[in-house]
């Protein structure tokens, strides 16, 4: 049996990982989903209560906290989809097209 | 302990960024919401059918996935995660696993609803200590929209489409929650999205912390299948919710409770309208659509309510 | 020295899984192996047995829960037939793609429709190309000792492919002859610990079953395909140990009377009983004749089987099995395909035999060995898709 940890695209068969099993947890995180983007939120530190309310919203684990303190977006991984900035009661986060 | 979202929302993530969901999508935000619920020190392995979550979330080598995830097939999730559950029993009583192990199924609607009905049924009878968790976007949405039994009457969808004839889905959606409630095991709820998500978390929580299996069955809307912007997620579902289309409950060892009782209840068109798949039924010559429809959320409603005294 | 007894094949696969004492069993009531479940039900109700019996409501959710139990670190087990088997399609395909060392014990029974609940091998031969290893076992004795191999050599690390191990529905399953059991401790020393390097429940962070591009689909399929031709090696391993354990040794197949056999048989399972008493007959009648028994079917044992035939002038392949193919069944195509190379190969030609429980007795075998008689004194295979025991033909 072949147990590779990392996965490069142009391994030959025998260094694939065995039936594709993925050992180790989100190895996601290497995906840069953050081009899917058409539309960019910013959060506005000041305005920012942490509430919270925009953190469970985001389908893409988005919204770092750390000791109940929101930080600012992982834009490696936020598709922009919007939700957060419609459920700031703050006017916290903007959210504008985003020039590329 | 009151729910607090500051401190849940400090603890590790466990579903994480980099999947391939759309944006917006509501079953990336279900999964959050219910793993979250979990205590920080147990472990879980998590089975999810085939299904949008399924193929984006774990494609290889990339998993979204934080603590264990396993997927065989569409329709036997209940009975997968039940083999892991049987395999963990097993082996805790040889002392051969130390740490403590949740074990979840995932499914959509129609891997829950249809295909996947009778393990799931089979799995909640035998009496596993497992959550079943459907996250409910009313359609096929991985094949591309395909009508489910969990379709509402007259959304138009693929292969129930709006014709001169028929206007879409001519059956009203099955009750699938009070269908799971008749196994009559321990813990049964409905919930979906709402403010802080409270009313999730909660529901969550009782289902993996009751001993035995639970089944939580979540409103997870699908702005591409459903035809409205994405950032409306939230409102959406609290139209759901106002309207009565979505009651939110719980069933405990069959004792019915409502969790929420909205304010003014809403009418239907209020949810229906800013939705794409229920645009025909705005159209001149089609309120008798919106006359059925609020007419069997009525019924429902009120019939829920005496089960809920 | 063994524990003789007296066990129909079903029992006898019952007992071997009482003494493995498996993590899981996952099992679904099915004409001609429901005693299997029932037996090994009591063991559990009698506490001779550690394992969790999951009492599935389908054939599909018993390999769903097998599969998922495996993936977790536990050693799980699962019985069926027919129907059975053919409803657990789409998860024997993914046990062995997913590289998890499940056992199934195969109780051959035809396939609906029309729906009959006799033995014949279209449940098993359905499953050939699933990346499942496939026994076969001509009486309880042989039941029982493959299944015990079976776990051994699933569980092998340069295999990690799910085994199946079939016997004749009714025909052994339902039949009380002698057997010699190992002792249990000999059986749990034989069978070991199941112990994968990763599994769900070790405490780490584990995804099984990914959605697979076509970046590495192929490289994944190619690693499954070569784990089954190095299966072979293991199984004779296996074996071996085993043959050392308990005095029974097997092979990837039994040749029977073959050394300077002329003319020569190929069957599977019980038929080989039938067969060899056939050959004793005309041997004493000094005609040379021999018998093949396959054991190992999956994978197909090309080389060392065309060595075996490489002096035989005609040969018949009897398979209990239509493929529809029309142009004969699949234990017969994998015979020919074997011999192409050989410098001087026999005539092969195939008979289809015995399906949906129809008797198989000495006299249709004697049938073949007459018509391979023909085949040789004419040089000339003539017919090569036949049937015996069907009236009309």
């Amino acid at each position: 049996m072949i147990y590779v940890k990392d996965a490069n695209l142009n391994l030959p068969w025998n260094e694939v990982n065995v039936a594709g099993n993925i050992y180790g947890g989100g190895t996601s995180l290497d995906v840069n989903t953050g081009d899917w983007r058409l539309f960019i939120p910013a959060w506005i530190e000041e305005k920012c209560k942490h509430c919270m309310l925009c953190f469970p919203t985001c389908a893409d684990s988005s919204i770092p906290v750390k000791n109940e303190k929101r930080e600012d977006f992982d834009f490696k991984h936020c598709k922009g989809c919007g939700v957060c900035y419609k459920v700031c009661p703050f006017d916290a986060i903007t959210w504008e097209k985003e020039d590329k | 302990m009151a729910y607090n979202l500051k401190v849940e929302a400090s603890k590790p993530e466990r579903f994480v960024g980099g999947h391939r969901l759309c944006a917006g999508c509501g079953a990336g935000v279900a999964v959050r919401g219910v793993l979250r619920a979990l205590n920080d020190e147990d472990k879980s392995v998590s089975g999810v059918a085939t299904s949008c979550l399924e193929v984006s979330s774990c494609l290889y080598p990339f998993t979204a996935w934080n603590d264990c995830f396993i997927h065989s097939a569409f329709e036997n999730v209940a009975a997968s995660v039940s083999g892991a559950e049987a395999a963990y029993n097993a082996l805790k009583r040889k002392g051969k696993v130390k740490d403590t192990y949740k074990f979840i199924a995932f499914g959509g609607d129609g891997g829950t609803y249809d295909i996947g009905f009778q393990a799931l049924s089979g799995a909640m009878e035998r009496g596993h200590d497992m959550v079943y968790v459907c996250y409910d976007n009313e359609a096929y949405m991985n094949t591309g929209l395909q009508r489910s039994s969990a379709t509402p009457k007259y959304a138009e969808v693929s292969t129930a489409p709006v014709g001169s004839k028929i206007p879409g889905k001519a059956q009203f959606k099955k009750d699938l929650t009070e269908t799971i409630v008749a196994h009559d095991i321990p813990y049964v709820a409905q919930t979906t999205f709402m403010t802080n998500f409270k009313d999730l978390h909660e529901k969550a929580y009782k289902a993996h912390y009751t001993p035995g299996p639970a089944f939580l069955n979540v409103l997870a809307p699908c702005p591409r299948g459903w035809r409205y912007p994405p950032e409306d997620l939230m409102a959406i579902c609290k139209l759901a919710v106002d309207t009565c289309v979505w009651p939110l409950y719980e069933v405990i060892d069959g004792e019915w409770k409502l969790t929420y009782e909205p304010k003014t209840k809403l009418p239907v068109t209020d949810y229906l309208k800013p939705q794409g798949r229920f645009s025909h039924m705005f159209k001149p010559g089609a309120e008798y659509m919106i006359e059925d429809f609020q007419k069997e959320v009525d019924k429902k409603w009120e019939r829920l309510l005496k089960k809920c005294k | 020295m063994g524990i003789r007894e007296r066990l129909s094949g079903n029992e006898a696969v019952a007992v071997a899984l009482k003494q493995i004492d498996p993590d899981v069993v996952a099992a679904y009531p099915i004409t001609p192996s429901t005693e299997v479940p029932q037996y090994f039900a009591q063991f559990v109700a009698d506490g001779q047995v550690n394992t969790e019996f999951v009492t599935v409501e389908s054939e599909h959710s018993a390999m769903s829960a097998c599969i998922t139990a495996t993936a977790a670190g536990g050693r799980s087990a699962t019985i069926t037939s027919a129907c059975g088997l053919a409803l657990m399609w789409e998860l024997l395909y993914v046990a062995s793609g997913s590289r998890l060392p499940v056992t199934l014990a195969v109780v051959n029974r035809a396939l609906s429709g029309p729906i009959n609940i006799n033995n014949d091998h279209s449940d098993s031969m359905g499953a050939r190309d699933s990346g499942w290893i496939q026994l076969y076992s001509e009486n309880n004795q042989e039941a029982y000792d493959n299944y015990i191999m079976s776990l051994r050599i699933a569980e092998h690390k340069d295999v990690m492919l799910p085994v199946m191990t079939c016997q004749d529905g009714f025909i052994t399953s339902h039949a009380i002859e002698n057997i010699e059991l190992l002792e249990d401790d000999k059986v749990k020393k034989f069978v070991g610990e199941y112990k994968p390097e990763h599994s769900l429940l070790s405490g780490e962070r584990l995804s099984i079953g990914p959605y697979d591009t076509p970046m590495f689909y192929f490289e994944h399929q190619y690693q499954r395909a070569r784990a089954m031709v190095d299966s072979k090696k293991v199984i004779l391993e296996v074996s071996k140990e085993f043959g050392e354990l308990s005095g029974r040794h097997y092979g990837l197949f039994e040749e029977y009377k073959m050394e300077d056999a002329e003319r020569a048989i190929i069957v599977l399972n019980s038929t080989a009983g039938t067969a060899k008493a056939v050959v004793d007959e005309l041997r004493s009648k000094g005609e040379k004749v021999g018998i093949i028994k396959l054991r190992v079917f999956r994978p197909f044992p090309m080389e060392e089987l065309a060595k075996a035939l490489a002096h035989v002038k005609a040969v018949a392949v009897m398979d209990k099995a239509e493929s529809f193919s029309g142009i004969g069944g699949p234990v017969f195509g994998d015979v020919r395909s074997a011999c192409y190379e050989l410098k001087t190969r026999p005539h092969i030609i195939n008979y289809i035999y015995g399906l949906g429980g129809r008797d198989v007795p000495m006299s249709d075998i004697q049938i073949v060995f007459d018509a391979l008689k023909e085949v040789v004194k004419n040089d000339n295979p003539g017919e090569i898709y036949r049937h015996v025991g069907v009236r009309g033909v």
